[in-house]
């Protein structure tokens, strides 16, 4: 227990705190003077800190971001206005040489074609993934960019020019086509023959003679006699084992009688002739691009 | 005894220490431990050790530009930063062995605040005299010889400061370069700043702080007490034959009185300003020369030396009660220290001998999880790691197993094969791999990567997973 009787410890001549624990005595030993002057010394340096360097918030809120300045003009933001100046300036460098050079040239180049995947894949999430996703994967009529099955071409001209002009949009080089509503053409059996057909040859089932030859006269001039799709026309492969929309023959025979178009906007103009190169790059880099 | 109800002092000057010189065993010993431990201090940076082409050639270096740390032949990449931690205990642990056997000898003879004030009352004694002299300058008046005395000494210092500085920097740098950029003052800012940080620390340590230091800044000389026991090695006074004390008269018989002249030798070289005879106290780092300071009284007495000697709480008890007791190094405390010291040493050894020289690291790609392709198959893509941490610049052929009709292929700049990773030296390859495999039956596959150095060397593996629904 403690009890509290200062006494003087007889063998250091030292006063005790007067506290006792089980025999056990606190001695209360001066700090050391030496203690008390770095004490004030850091007071001291506290003062020429304030000085020097930005510390008390003012009344106005004026000054810089609200607080006194100090003599030094030292502040937080012009260190890092700085340092992002420098990266800027590096950065620039990167940027008109990425410029300056061809897609081959580039992805003959490591630090320019890395430059380019960095700026593509940080445009990408800004722009493009809302409909295609942030991984690139797509969605029913969005299509998916990792694949290898590409609408109008999957060489980084091809991904590069529909990046720029968009499909379907009101921009004079846009990508255009349209499949006609075969639903004003054709009769509800023959469309369905049709369907029937793609169906049975992208599953590898028995085709029918008359759905062969209803496709070959209303399908192929634009999908291909072999139902490989035709690109000029961003006409879909339809004998492949991916679809746009869906693979189940309901949703095909809607797609004949009334086709949904797709639109992807241009972005020449809303993003830099640079940022779609490297949009261009990372797409083509997502595992489907063709050389 | 004082006035109780009087106001206790909050702060009280600490007195200062002039120790007076000594000659004998220990301080010989303590000479050649400084020797030894400043010659490693300044001479190791400049030590060479041959690690080929690409890595530098000095044997002790902390290379932070190129985050690489070399101590001969280990070499530490900045995720093996662990290795210091077992460093750190290895060093902790071995400090608790040695002071539940000998006490506080780190202490006394290698800790470096020992080391450079040693060196720096040297240098005052060399320039003040010894003891008396110091002492009677410090009371004097201010008068030339004073400011002249004075100033040599503080000039000193800060040139020995400068120099302590100045090696702890080639450390971190390539030393012969450094040592002439520092010749033609030509140096780094990093460097100045250290070298002008360290010489202030120096000269503030080991000039003014000194015993204030032990006694009031270090944490392990507190807890220390915490390893001592009755067998533990302290300096211990021989208060049965040194009492009763006191000036001897020429009348006196040895039998009579107790050794102990009180000539206060003990005191007066003690660099803690402590009077050991008063028992061990808190603020004795062990250095023993005040065992040299009694010994050398004792041999002009003619009387057998020992007065003052390293000893133990169970020896001193003992002689006490007439009985004589040996010392016991194999204790629990003991042994149980030495049993740790060994695991963590064998633990630290063993991840140094299997240290791989190749590391793979995979990461699979989560969005998408998996891509269906035209042809019905499926692909995953991967982010392959390799740290080649040879000298050698290495192909490494990257195979997986657990599927079948696996094809692999790398997405980079050029053409790349699977078959032929060129990897630099001392550095990490990044590479993008794309597997395709025809759409299995299960949705989780597990596979099995292997990547095989071409040039030789072992063969490393990694476990993964490939998805397809």
């Amino acid at each position: 227990m403690s009890e509290t009787k200062r006494e003087t410890d007889q063998v250091t001549g030292t006063e005790t705190t007067g506290h006792e624990w089980d025999g056990i005595k606190e001695l209360d030993t001066p700090m050391p003077r030496w203690w008390l002057w770095t004490f004030y010394a850091c007071i001291i340096w506290a003062v020429g800190y304030w000085v020097v360097y930005p510390a008390w918030p003012t009344l106005s809120g004026e000054g810089e971001r609200g607080g006194t300045v100090g003599s030094s003009e030292w502040t937080q933001y012009k260190q890092l206005e700085e340092s992002q100046s420098e990266i800027h300036a590096r950065r620039a460098q990167y940027q008109a040489d990425f410029d300056a050079a061809s897609f081959d040239e580039i992805k003959g180049n490591e630090a320019l074609y890395a430059f380019g995947l960095a700026g593509g894949k940080a445009a990408f999430g800004d722009n493009c993934a809302t409909c295609h996703g942030t991984g690139g994967a797509g969605a029913s009529g969005y299509p998916n960019l990792n694949d290898d099955d590409w609408l109008w071409g999957g060489k980084i001209d091809d991904i590069y020019t529909t990046v720029r002009f968009g499909i379907r949009t009101s921009h004079d080089e846009t990508r255009f086509s349209e499949m006609p509503a075969f639903a004003d053409m054709l009769s509800n059996e023959e469309i369905d023959a049709i369907s029937g057909h793609v169906v049975a040859v992208a599953t590898k089932t028995t085709v029918t003679e008359q759905g062969a030859q209803l496709y070959a006269d209303n399908c192929a001039s634009c999908h291909g006699e072999t139902l490989g799709g035709l690109r000029d026309f961003g006409a879909p492969n339809l004998g492949d084992a991916l679809w746009l929309y869906s693979a189940s023959k309901e949703e095909i025979t809607a797609q004949i009688r009334k086709p949904k178009h797709g639109v992807m906007p241009a972005w020449e103009g809303r993003l830099s002739p640079s940022t779609i190169r490297q949009l261009a790059l990372y797409v083509h880099a997502l595992g489907g691009g063709e050389k | 005894m004082s006035d109780i109800s009087a106001p206790n002092k909050l702060f009280a000057k600490s007195l200062r220490i002039f120790p007076k010189r000594v000659w004998g065993r220990f301080r010989q010993i303590k000479w050649l431990v400084m020797v030894i431990l400043l010659g490693i201090y300044y001479l190791a940076p400049f030590l060479r050790w041959d690690r080929g082409a690409h890595a530098p050639d000095q044997a002790i270096l902390v290379d932070m530009a190129h985050q690489r740390a070399y101590f001969f032949f280990i070499e530490i990449w900045p995720q093996e930063i662990f290795y210091l931690t077992g460093i750190l205990v290895l060093a902790a642990v071995a400090l608790f062995f040695v002071t539940s056997l000998f006490g506080r000898i780190w202490c006394g003879y290698a800790c470096p605040q020992t080391v450079w004030t040693d060196l720096f009352v040297w240098v005052e004694r060399l320039i003040q005299g010894d003891r008396m002299k110091r002492l009677k300058l410090y009371n004097a008046p201010w008068s030339i010889e004073k400011i002249l005395k004075l100033g040599l000494t503080h000039v000193l210092w800060l040139i020995i400061g400068l120099m302590t500085g100045g090696a702890w920097v080639f450390y971190f740098n390539d030393a012969p370069t450094l040592l002439e950029q520092i010749i033609h003052f030509d140096v780094p800012w990093a460097v100045t700043a250290w070298v002008v940080a360290l010489t202030g620390s120096t000269y503030l340590m080991a000039g003014f702080a000194r015993d204030q230091v032990c006694k009031f800044m270090c944490p392990y000389a507190r807890f220390q007490s915490a390893m001592f026991d009755k067998n533990t090695l302290i300096i211990g006074y021989d208060e049965e034959r040194g009492e009763k004390r006191g000036k001897k008269k020429k009348s006196e018989s040895w039998n009579e009185r107790g050794h102990c002249v009180d000539c206060t030798a003990c005191v007066q070289v003690c660099p803690m300003g402590i009077d050991i005879r008063d028992g061990l106290q808190m603020e004795c780092i062990a250095c023993g020369l005040c065992i040299d300071a009694c010994d050398n009284v004792m041999d002009k007495l003619e009387l057998p030396r020992n007065l003052i000697r390293y000893d133990t709480p169970l020896q001193q008890e003992s002689r006490r009660e007439g009985a004589e007791e040996e010392t016991q190094l194999l204790r629990p405390r003991t042994v149980f220290y030495a049993a740790f010291l060994a695991a963590v040493a064998s633990l630290m050894l063993f991840g140094l001998i299997s240290r791989s020289e190749t590391e793979l690291h995979i990461l699979r790609d989560r969005n998408p999880l998996f891509v269906p392709l035209s042809d019905g198959t499926i692909r995953n893509g991967y982010d392959v790691k390799i740290l080649n941490k040879s000298h050698e610049d290495k192909h490494f052929r990257l195979t997986v197993h657990g599927m079948e009709g696996l094809v692999l292929r790398i997405q980079g700049v050029g053409e790349i094969s699977a078959d032929a990773l060129l990897v630099y030296a001392d550095s990490v390859g990044h590479f993008r791999l794309f597997i395709t495999a025809p759409n299995p039956a299960k949705k989780r596959s597990n596979i099995e990567f292997f990547l095989e150095p071409i040039e030789g060397g072992d063969t490393s593996s990694y476990d993964g997973v490939f998805v397809s629904g």
